[in-house]
């Protein structure tokens, strides 16, 4: 259903693992500011390149969709931090100027 | 996160039981509450966040733990299988509620009229509304402007912890009814509970529009706004 494609980013990475995929799963764990998305938006990634869900209001999806790919080769979980402080998130423009903490990891 | 917690947390999910997934972030060890064996303060907080629906970070022991609630859907009880009904239930369902139709009369309360992801009861608005059992994530709307059958549900929802109740009618309607249930015994604490004329006033006419209305109002009650429209 549209819906849960939508909000269900649990659902959807634990379908996509069932299929076979390899799957990692980012999560907002702490934000400050004007940060677009609240603690738990959720984001999924497959090794395949399937993306689903959000983190931000597609500020640093890419950023994030990168750290996945490299959780999923090693299996470690990553904490990743973005701020407008943070020359990252200058890269990746944070245009918001909030900050938030991303936890990445493995699933399954 | 392990294949076993993944399956955990799936099951309880699909059973509709509340669950939080603890995160250690210094190296993403994983507990679930209830079900692993969480130290006191974490099961606390755990508590707390399935409460308030709303994920946290709590420091324990050194390290600090994101707390991520995952609650069943929020549930709306529309009574009454009419024309507006049949514009609210896709609606609500798109904006992630669980849905169950309560009309006796069998021929408004069909499949066919409402789809297939809405639940559907036959029964009686008292029994149907007793054996749904209104909580605190559930929202209850009456839309048959019948006595017979609304009546009955608005004294099991006013009664129940229902974060909303709304009632279709004119003013001059809502009077009436309001009469009849402090006849009934309801107080007048329970009685302004009820959102009547319901909806946000938005001028909606159409059945869709009316849909709308009411979903706003829903979402505003739920998230606290400052405006909404009794």
């Amino acid at each position: 259903m549209q819906t849960e494609k939508v909000e269900d980013i649990l659902g959807v990475a634990a379908a996509w693992r069932a299929e076979g995929e390899t799957v990692a799963l980012a999560t907002v764990v702490e934000t400050w500011g004007s940060s677009p998305r609240p603690a738990g938006s959720r984001l999924a990634v497959t090794a395949s390149g399937r993306i689903a869900g959000s983190v931000s209001g597609g500020c640093i999806e890419g950023a994030v969709a990168d750290a996945a790919q490299a959780t999923m080769k090693t299996g470690a979980p990553q904490l990743l931090d973005f701020g407008i402080s943070d020359e990252r998130a200058w890269e990746v423009g944070l245009a918001c100027g909030g900050k938030l903490k991303v936890f990445v990891e493995k699933l399954g | 996160m392990t294949p076993d917690t993944l399956a955990r947390l799936e099951a309880a999910r699909a059973a509709k039981r509340p669950v939080a997934l603890l995160t250690r972030l210094t190296d993403g060890a994983q507990l679930l509450h209830p079900g692993d064996d969480v130290p006191a303060p974490l099961a606390e907080a755990a508590d707390a966040a399935l409460a308030a629906d709303a994920a946290r970070g709590v420091e324990h022991d050194g390290a600090t733990w994101f707390v991520h609630p995952h609650n069943p859907p929020l549930r709306l009880i529309v009574v009454g299988a009419v024309h507006i009904a049949q514009a609210l239930v896709p609606m609500a369902a798109a904006i992630g509620y669980a849905v169950t139709v309560v009309d006796p009369r069998r021929a408004f309360a069909t499949e066919e009229r409402l789809g297939d992801s809405v639940a559907i009861s036959t029964d009686w608005p008292d029994e149907a509304m007793a054996a749904l059992a209104p909580d605190a994530r559930t929202a209850v709307v009456t839309l048959t402007h019948d006595p017979k059958l609304d009546d009955p549900a608005l004294e099991v929802a006013l009664r129940s912890r229902a974060f909303y109740v709304g009632s279709l009618g004119s003013r001059r309607t809502h009077a009436k009814r309001l009469a009849r249930l402090a006849e009934a015994g309801l107080t007048e604490a329970e009685l302004a509970r009820i959102h009547a004329p319901v909806g946000l006033d938005i001028g909606a006419v159409t059945a869709a529009e009316i849909a709308v209305s009411i979903l706003a109002q829903i979402v505003a009650v739920r998230r606290g706004a400052g405006k909404v429209a009794s």
